[in-house]
Order: C-alpha cells, then sequence, then structure tokens
C-alpha cells in the first residue's frame, strides 16, 4: 500500500480539458517557430550595428542635428497641443449624447457607434489616410491625433455621466430648467474633475502616438527618427530616443500629479 | 472665504480678486501657447492640398469601394504572420517579465540593495518606448522580418506585463506566506506556494489583455518592415491600390474584434 501524497491541484480541473489545451498549445508552437524564415546570416551581420547602436546610448549626439531635432520636437508639442484641444472640444458633445440617461437612443446610437470606430484603428492607419486626404505635414497629425482623442476622451467621459447621481438632475428639471441648465448646473460640476483628468491623460498619450505618425508623413518628431535611422546616424537616434523617453517620463508624473490633485 | 468691504456693505465673492487675476492669467497662457502652437502647424502646412481635401475624401471612398475581394486570398499568410507576432511575442515577454515582477515587487524581491531599482527601471524603459519604434530599431539590427516584430512586441510588452504583475504581487495576502514559511520553505517554496497561486488570476488576465493589444499592434508593425500584415498595407499604399487597403482594413478590424472578443471571454471566465 503506497503512503498518501498531496500534490497542488491543477488549474484546469478537467483532465481532457487540459491535455487537449496542452496539445493544441504544442501544436501552434510547432507550426508558428517552423513558420518563422530568419536569415541568420543578416541577423549577424546585423548584431554588429545593434551593438553600435547601443554603444551610441551612452554617447547620444544632441548637436550636430539640433536644428532638426528641435524643429521635431516642436512640431510634436505643437501636434499634441493643438489635437487634444479640438479633441476634446468635440469630445464634450458625442459625449452627451452617448450617454444614455440624457440622450434618445438614435442618437445615442450614432455616438456609440462614432466612438467605437475611432477606437478600433490604430491611430497609425487613420494617420495614413489623413495624409491621403490632407498631404505631408503635421496637419494630417493633429486631423489624426484629434480623431482619436474623441473616441477616448467620449467614452470615458459618457461612462462617468452615465454613472452618475440622477437626483441633482431630476431636480433641476423640477424647477424648469431647460436641457442646457441641467447640463451646465447638473452634468458640468459633476464630471469636470473627471473631465480634466482625462484630458491630461490624452495629452499624455497624444505626445506618444506624435512620436510615431511622422513614420508615415503625418509630421512630429517620429520623421526625424526615421531619418536618423535611414542614414544610419545612431547617436542622433539615441538622443531622440533619449528625449521621447524623458519627456514621456516628465508628462506621465504631471499628468499623475495633476491627476491625483483632483481627486 | 473671500469677502470684498465696499460702500459698508460686506460682498461675498467665489475667489479672491488675487485668485482671479491668476485663473485670467492661465487662461491667457493656454490660449497663447494655442495660438502659437497653430500659428507653427499652419507655416508648415500646404493650404493648397487642404482647400480640396473634401473632394480628396471622396475619391479615396470611391477608390476603396468596393473593396478587392480577390486580394484576400494573398493576406491570408501575413494575417498568420501577424498573429505569430502578436502570440510568440507575448510569450516571449511573459518569459522575462515573470521573474522581473517578481525582482520589482517590495515583498518578493531579494534583499540586495539596487535590484529592485534596477527592475524598475527596466520596467519604466520598456514602457516609455512605442513598439513601432522598438520595430524601427531592430529592424535595422536584425533585418527586416517576423523576428524584429516578435522581439519589438516582446520589448514593449516587457514593461507592461512587469508593472501590472508586481502591482498584483505586492497586493497579494501575506498570511499565506506566513503559513508556508512558518513549515520551513525555503524562499523559492515560498514563492511558488503561496504567491504563485494567489497571482494566478491576474496572471492569465493580464497575459491575454496585453496579448490582445498586441494583436492591434502587429498589424501595424510592417510598417517599418517588420513583418505582417502591415507589410503588404504598405506596399498597397505605395501603389495607392486603395480598394486593397480597404480590403486589408476589413481583415484588420475583424481580426481585432475577433482577438477582443476572445480576451474579454477568457477575462470574465478568471476572475
Amino acid at each position: 500500500m503506497s503512503a498518501r501524497v498531496w500534490r497542488r491541484p491543477p488549474m484546469i480541473a478537467d483532465p481532457r480539458l487540459r491535455w487537449g489545451l496542452s496539445l493544441a498549445v504544442m501544436v501552434y508552437l510547432i507550426l508558428a517557430v517552423g513558420s518563422l524564415e530568419v536569415n541568420w546570416q543578416r541577423v549577424a551581420e546585423g548584431l554588429e550595428r545593434g551593438a553600435a547602436f547601443a554603444a551610441a546610448l551612452f554617447t547620444p549626439d544632441f548637436s550636430s542635428r539640433s536644428a532638426d531635432i528641435l524643429e521635431g520636437f516642436l512640431e510634436s508639442l505643437a501636434m499634441t497641443f493643438v489635437s487634444t484641444t479640438i479633441g476634446l472640444l468635440l469630445a464634450v458633445p458625442v459625449a452627451v449624447g452617448a450617454a444614455r440617461n440624457l440622450s434618445p437612443l438614435p442618437v445615442y446610437l450614432i455616438c456609440r457607434g462614432f466612438i467605437a470606430i475611432s477606437r478600433s484603428f490604430q491611430e497609425i492607419i487613420i494617420a495614413i489616410l489623413f495624409v491621403a486626404m490632407l498631404g505631408f505635414g503635421p496637419l494630417a497629425g493633429v486631423a489624426t491625433l484629434a480623431f482619436a482623442s474623441i473616441g477616448f476622451i467620449a467614452k470615458l467621459l459618457a461612462e462617468d455621466i452615465e454613472a452618475m447621481d440622477p437626483k441633482p438632475l431630476e431636480a433641476i428639471r423640477a424647477t424648469g430648467g431647460s436641457a442646457t441648465k441641467t447640463l451646465h448646473w447638473g452634468v458640468m460640476p459633476v464630471v469636470l474633475p473627471r473631465l480634466v483628468g482625462v484630458s491630461m491623460y490624452r495629452l499624455d498619450i497624444n505626445f506618444r502616438e506624435s512620436a510615431i505618425i511622422g513614420i508615415v508623413g503625418a509630421g512630429g518628431i517620429g520623421a526625424t527618427l526615421n531619418t536618423a535611422f535611414d542614414r544610419y546616424e545612431y547617436d542622433t537616434a539615441a538622443a531622440i530616443l533619449l528625449l521621447i523617453i524623458a519627456i514621456v517620463l516628465l508628462s506621465e508624473y504631471v499628468s499623475g500629479f495633476i491627476r491625483g490633485r483632483l481627486r | 472665504m473671500p469677502v470684498i468691504h465696499a460702500n459698508g456693505q460686506a460682498l461675498w465673492r467665489r475667489r479672491t480678486p488675487g485668485a482671479v487675476l491668476l485663473a485670467w492669467l492661465g487662461w491667457f497662457v493656454v490660449v497663447a501657447v494655442l495660438a502659437f502652437s497653430w500659428q507653427f502647424i499652419s507655416e508648415r502646412t500646404i493650404w493648397i492640398f487642404v482647400t480640396d481635401a473634401p473632394s480628396q475624401g471622396a475619391d479615396l471612398v470611391s477608390r476603396m469601394l468596393p473593396p478587392d475581394w480577390a486580394y484576400t486570398g494573398r493576406l491570408w499568410r501575413p494575417l498568420w504572420d501577424t498573429l505569430n507576432i502578436a502570440t510568440l511575442g507575448t510569450l516571449l515577454a511573459l518569459l522575462i517579465a515573470t521573474p522581473l515582477a517578481f525582482l520589482a515587487a517590495r515583498n518578493t524581491t531579494p534583499a540586495l540593495p539596487g535590484l529592485r531599482t534596477l527592475a524598475l527601471l527596466v520596467i519604466v524603459a520598456s514602457r516609455s518606448i512605442n513598439s513601432l519604434i522598438w520595430a524601427l530599431l531592430l529592424v535595422m539590427i536584425l533585418g527586416p522580418g517576423v523576428l524584429a516584430g516578435i522581439i519589438a512586441i516582446a520589448l514593449r510588452s516587457i514593461g507592461f506585463i512587469g508593472k501590472l504583475l508586481y502591482e498584483a504581487i505586492e497586493e497579494s495576502d501575506a498570511k499565506p506566506v506566513e503559513a508556508i514559511v512558518a513549515t520551513g520553505a525555503s524562499p523559492a517554496q515560498m514563492r511558488l506556494y503561496a504567491i504563485v497561486p494567489q497571482i494566478m488570476p491576474a496572471f492569465a488576465g493580464i497575459s491575454v489583455y496585453r496579448w490582445d493589444i498586441n494583436i492591434r499592434e502587429a498589424t501595424i508593425l510592417g510598417l517599418v518592415g517588420a513583418g505582417g500584415i502591415g507589410l503588404e498595407l504598405m506596399a498597397s499604399v505605395n501603389v495607392l491600390a486603395w480598394g486593397r487597403v480597404s480590403m486589408i482594413f476589413l481583415l484588420i478590424l475583424a481580426t481585432v474584434l475577433a482577438s477582443e472578443w476572445v480576451s474579454a471571454r477568457v477575462r470574465t471566465a478568471v476572475t
């Protein structure tokens, strides 16, 4: 008679499901890794460049392309400010439309549909379309970021409006307040802190995104970075990357600080 | 409470005169920054191209419709590559991020000074660089292809998974840890039997959530040459084959919605 041995309970209780799932994962991994086509010779050559880039991270070159870098960053910052403001101004009506407790069903569905479209595509894909429509340059970037900001801000704001206490609204309606007065005196005081917080958060995101949509021609520091890589100027590219990290950390800290103060 | 005394009457105000001035100054700065930014952008815009944007837009839509259905046959392989980039990238990130999270969590980090700071630094650096920039870098180093995409996705995900996982570890209940340690367990056994069972649901949720995000990101990595369906997208955009572009958009949308559905199902199942 063997001694009783304790075993840890398995994560998936049903043994058929457990073994079936493990088998499926194994088969997938074999197929997936098998379909990788890697040119090892190219990788070996590239490792040298990788080492050169890693070395460049410790000797970033801010000066030789300083005009381009400054121009790129100013463009990114300008795009960030303008697009967040436009996005914010347009997101407020969309959010009110997408709040079920304020809007009739047809308006609600249209606004929710718009939010869903704006949120399901990556910024860079929208940027391709706007570059085709508006031409190369920062204006296409502003349009892209504003479009993405509308969906983002409106969704969070609409959820906040839907979660609010209905009593103040009822009180204002009972005094004979119009729809605009209900919005101004009932909804706005409740959601304003949240709106400021969400906008700060989006400002932060828009700066990060402005650093990459330049790759498809929508302006900003991404274009400068792409050019630096194309010219194999590792130390300039390293300088730009370090600046991006620094600004992202700074803006994350500032927006976190402001959002913390609001709570 | 700011009260102003004038003509022998006490007048209540919402803000003191100084605060009012400061608020106006704040608004002035905001408007000035916006005006300056707009001017900056406007100088760099060719407005002639913008004035015909509505007709350009209408033209674009007419070229995109109908989508080039026959093109789908050539898209399955890039789509398979895209799924592999996201999945293998997430798995690679999990392998690296899990030990990293244990190093970064206050309650499981080894008593070695500086190690926790180093782990947190890795997490922050990974998180602040977009996967597309990682891809740009890796395509330069490893050459174009799926491998660069996988590693780019992994590098970006390490910070994300690491951060959420170490927060989950820090939030875990200390009592099971105490109980296991009281039986004489080694530090490794303590982590395996006291911490791991507690964070397992969070671990599964975080992984699937990041996998879902990675599917989205993997669809565009091809724009810089890192494999997947983005390569086809860039090729179609460059030759202005807008019917193919809209077909790719439809496929991307379907993939993203499917992965979102899977991720939502798994997350409700584990939590």
